[in-house]
């Protein structure tokens, strides 16, 4: 016999769908069937199935060979590894609930660390650009509701956040948007005519990393001055009209994205970006919100936001909480070889981070914390497979609106596997231990 | 034969399925291990659809295989989804924000028909220990 398991939270991207249903075994322990998720959410929840799971910790051999160990000498080598390191850099926090995350805190704290999570290679310049001049924004139930005009600016929720579009953004029928998509103009900005910009009403195919020159000209729209024939590759009759359609909104929205992030200036680019939202508010009613990535990369910043004070990049090493993203940041401190030891937990620098950086964290006394065998587990030297939150064990995450949701536990974890909640507690206690505190 | 083109790298939606479904498993490479080159380009490369191909930036250089855009046309853009392979030519550089420059990295593309696209893990390991050519 099977039961089914409604209200599932999805634990993939910051959208952070909450309608999954989920056929599970009678006695919890299998997981059959993922219904409502998208293609990627079904296969995070039926990924945990698989056959060829890892389910203990093991160490890499001088060989390169795996050797399997026990929960008791991973936690040893974690805790001592980190006490006895100067600067160890602890990465990762977006892939695990709240509470793990306050908990790695403490060790952070205990041990000098510095702490940083996935947004310092997706949303951390938008992070330095609210701190520099605030965000006007809202939750997507607001979207859904209310919003009529929709700007996707150098991103691609088709592919990212399959169900962005039908659950808060495109096409959902709201309060005071009945008419679904049809009541909707769609405006998105991107080098390329993605899935997402074939949908759209309007779509200004810039020349990559023009975002600043194209942000800066539809202010000078909004106010009907002169704009050169050209701006960004985009010819300006295109740009008055993009202008025009979201000053005749009700309620306009920019969700935007790593093209906006990563391309050069960067963190000017979204400062830019939230100027033509307050610029817009001068018309109309206009937000602005950052599409984030993994499901609880919001919740890292709000849990060190509310610990330390800043949302990423937080260096403890002088036993108080500093901030300065370019010095602080993984990746500058890895180029500049000025951490001893790394320490991943919910997150995978091995694929996402350039490989220079990667390199780096090979020659360092490492472990990484992930129910996944990824390219992080190939270079570092310890591996602590654990249960996967959201799917095998419940817990506190944010949605990309700052909205806090609580995930849901569907199956059981293999058996003797621990959580990270519980491996952090762990370590937090042998950490204190060796540090006589 | 070489060409010139901006590269830009980002999520599809095969990147997602194959990442969640391991990073380990033959399926991520077929996802990611592809640069996405417009109808345009193949032809000034005069190259095939589906050849193997050596990309390189002043940052690294990797092989991949050649895959005509799904999303385009972009003539001079190309794309390689993120993941190791698309890391390994980005430009590290963060000037200062901490964010790495994963987008718009000029880099040069050439024919290696006989060279194989390694998996992630592999492709990882040999990198890390200076075994690639």
């Amino acid at each position: 016999m099977t039961r089914t398991v409604t209200d599932v939270i999805c634990p993939f991207c910051g959208t952070l769908c909450d309608d999954l249903e989920v056929v599970v075994s009678d006695d919890g322990k299998e997981l059959h069937e993922v219904y409502n998720a998208c293609a990627i959410g079904a296969e995070k929840f039926l990924h945990s199935q698989a056959k060829d799971r890892i389910t203990r910790p093991r160490m890499r051999q001088e060989d390169g060979s795996w050797k399997e160990i026990s929960y008791d000498e991973a936690i040893e080598y974690t805790a001592t590894m980190l006490a006895e390191a100067k600067k160890p850099l602890m990465y990762g926090w977006s892939s695990t609930n709240c509470e793990a995350q306050a908990v790695g805190s403490e060790i952070g704290e205990a041990v000098g660390a510095v702490m940083d999570n996935t947004a310092t290679v997706c949303h951390g310049t938008s992070l330095i650009a609210v701190q520099d001049i605030g965000i006007p924004s809202c939750t997507l139930g607001e979207v859904k509701n209310r919003a009529d005009r929709i700007l996707f600016w150098g991103c691609n929720p088709a592919h990212a956040h399959p169900r962005h579009m039908s659950r808060y953004s495109i096409f959902p029928r709201g309060f005071f948007t009945g008419k679904g998509h049809t009541g909707r103009k769609m405006i998105v900005v991107d080098p390329r005519p993605t899935d997402t910009a074939s949908m759209a009403d309007i779509h200004l195919q810039i020349e990559q990393g023009r975002d600043y020159e194209l942000l800066n000209a539809l202010r000078v729209a909004f106010k009907g001055e002169k704009l050169p024939d050209v701006v960004a590759g985009i010819p300006k009759e295109k740009i008055y009209e993009a202008a025009e359609t979201l000053k005749s909104g009700r309620f306009a929205i920019i969700f935007f994205g790593m093209g906006v992030t990563q391309s050069l200036g960067k963190n000017h680019n979204i400062d830019e970006a939230i100027a033509v939202t307050r610029d817009l508010n001068e018309y109309t009613k206009a937000a602005i919100m950052p599409m984030r990535g993994h499901y609880n990369v919001t919740g890292s910043g709000q849990v060190w936001g509310w610990q330390f004070g800043f949302p990423y990049a937080v260096d403890l090493s002088r036993g108080f909480a500093r901030y300065n993203p370019g010095e602080t940041t993984s990746n500058d401190l890895l180029r500049r070889d000025e951490v001893d030891a790394v320490f991943v937990l919910g997150s995978d620098p091995g694929a996402h981070f350039p490989f220079s950086s990667v390199k780096k964290i090979y020659n360092l006394p490492s472990v990484v914390i992930d129910p996944h065998e990824t390219p992080t587990s190939e270079v570092c030297k310890v591996h602590v497979p654990v249960a996967f939150v959201g799917v095998e064990v419940g817990g506190c995450a944010y949605r990309m609106d700052n909205v806090p949701i609580e995930t849901r536990k569907v199956v059981d974890a293999p058996e003797g596997m621990m959580t990270d909640e519980e491996f952090l507690k762990r370590v937090l206690g042998r950490v204190k231990e060796i540090k006589g505190v | 034969m070489a060409i010139r083109v901006n590269l830009i790298s980002g999520r599809t939606i095969q990147q997602g399925v194959a990442m969640e479904a391991g990073k380990e498993k033959p399926a991520y490479t077929t996802a990611c291990g592809i640069i996405e080159l417009d109808p345009a380009d193949f032809k000034k490369l005069g190259a095939f659809r589906n050849t193997n191909v050596r990309v390189t930036s002043s940052y690294g250089s990797v092989v991949v295989k050649a895959v005509e855009a799904t999303q385009g046309p972009h003539p001079g853009v190309a794309y390689i989804p993120m993941g190791p392979w698309a890391n390994m030519v980005v430009n590290p550089n963060t000037y200062s924000t901490g964010m790495p420059t994963f987008k718009g990295t000029p880099v040069e593309v050439e024919t290696a028909k006989n060279e194989p696209v390694l998996s992630s893990l592999e492709l990882v390991r040999k990198g890390c220990r200076g075994e690639l050519a």
